[in-house]
């Protein structure tokens, strides 16, 4: 509180663009986060039914 | 490895792998210690303590026009050299551009605010960076728009690159027309004009926010070659099935 109230008469500027920052940072973190687990689901459910690559290696197999 | 290895995405992906958690920690480490030296900063004669907002508002603005400059090389790597990774580099940093644009923006409405007088203005630097987020929406429209990849990759190419025409107008707006934007006070012929106390803490952040698109972009492209890997295997599937 003390560091809020030393940032003067302005600090609530200064408060909301850091705030702002950390959700909009965090937001992209756990998109990207979401979709890797989506992606890695998707080709697990596929290798399961038995598709392979070209290469004949399974679906989940970097 | 070396870089032509990184054509092939099954080792890049095998890089990405070993790469990302190391790269996400150093990125916490330097956000953690850049944070850290703009809490401490001192309070600037004129602008008082607002102008902490420059150690997040700043690194924004630059890497606003990076990522598009990244675009705008993987976008000659799709048209020239046809390499299978470009366009996958250029459609994953679309969205992470996009969010630096917007909190390049809105940072600096924030601090426009308390001292300008004022969230926006329309002169050449806020106006070229508002057409830049609007030119990132475009491209992110353009990749959903086109179901095939690699349709979309070529249309998007042409797009990015003359979307970059708008990059030499952001970075000398400032010097061209008279702007209520300050002008560039670190990367000048000149050399910085900031202080030092000011100058350590904004070049920490800014390595910290280019680390954290790094680590963001290959994250994405990670995402990017898996979500291709499994449209190509369910198409795959499909013509089994007809068959």
């Amino acid at each position: 509180m003390s560091l809020v109230t030393s940032l003067g008469p302005y600090a609530s500027f200064i408060v909301t663009a850091y705030l702002l920052a950390t959700a909009v940072v965090a937001t992209l973190i756990a998109w990207i986060a979401i979709d890797y687990r989506s992606q890695t689901h998707r080709l697990r459910a596929l290798d399961e039914s038995g598709v392979v690559r070209r290469s004949g290696r399974s679906a989940t197999e970097l | 490895m070396t870089l032509i290895d990184f054509a092939n995405p099954t080792k890049f992906l095998t890089f990405t792998t070993r790469a990302l958690p190391w790269l996400a920690g150093l990125t916490a480490i330097l956000l953690a210690i850049g944070l850290y030296q703009s809490a401490a900063a001192p309070d600037d004669y004129q602008q008082g303590a607002t102008v902490k907002i420059m150690f997040i508002h700043v690194p924004n603005a630059w890497l606003s026009m990076f990522v598009w400059a990244v675009m705008s090389a993987a976008s000659l790597g799709t048209l020239v050299w046809r390499h299978p990774l470009a366009d996958v580099a250029a459609k994953s940093a679309a969205p992470i551009g996009a969010a630096f644009t917007f909190l390049a923006l809105v940072t600096g409405s924030l601090w426009g605010r308390p001292m300008w007088g004022t969230y926006w203005e329309w002169d050449a630097r806020l106006t070229s960076v508002l057409i830049l987020f609007l030119m990132y929406l475009g491209l992110i429209a353009l990749w959903r728009a086109v179901e095939d990849p690699s349709r979309a990759a070529r249309a998007a190419a042409i797009l990015t690159l003359v979307g970059a025409i708008n990059l030499p107008i952001i970075k000398f707006s400032v010097d061209w027309w008279n702007t209520l934007h300050q002008p560039a006070s670190v990367f000048r012929s000149g050399g910085p004009t900031l202080d030092r106390a000011f100058l350590i803490p904004l070049l920490v952040m800014g390595v910290a926010f280019m680390l954290l698109f790094l680590t963001l972009h290959l994250a994405a492209m990670r995402n990017e070659i898996l979500r291709r890997r499994v449209r190509s295997l369910q198409m795959m599937q499909a013509s089994r099935s007809a068959a």
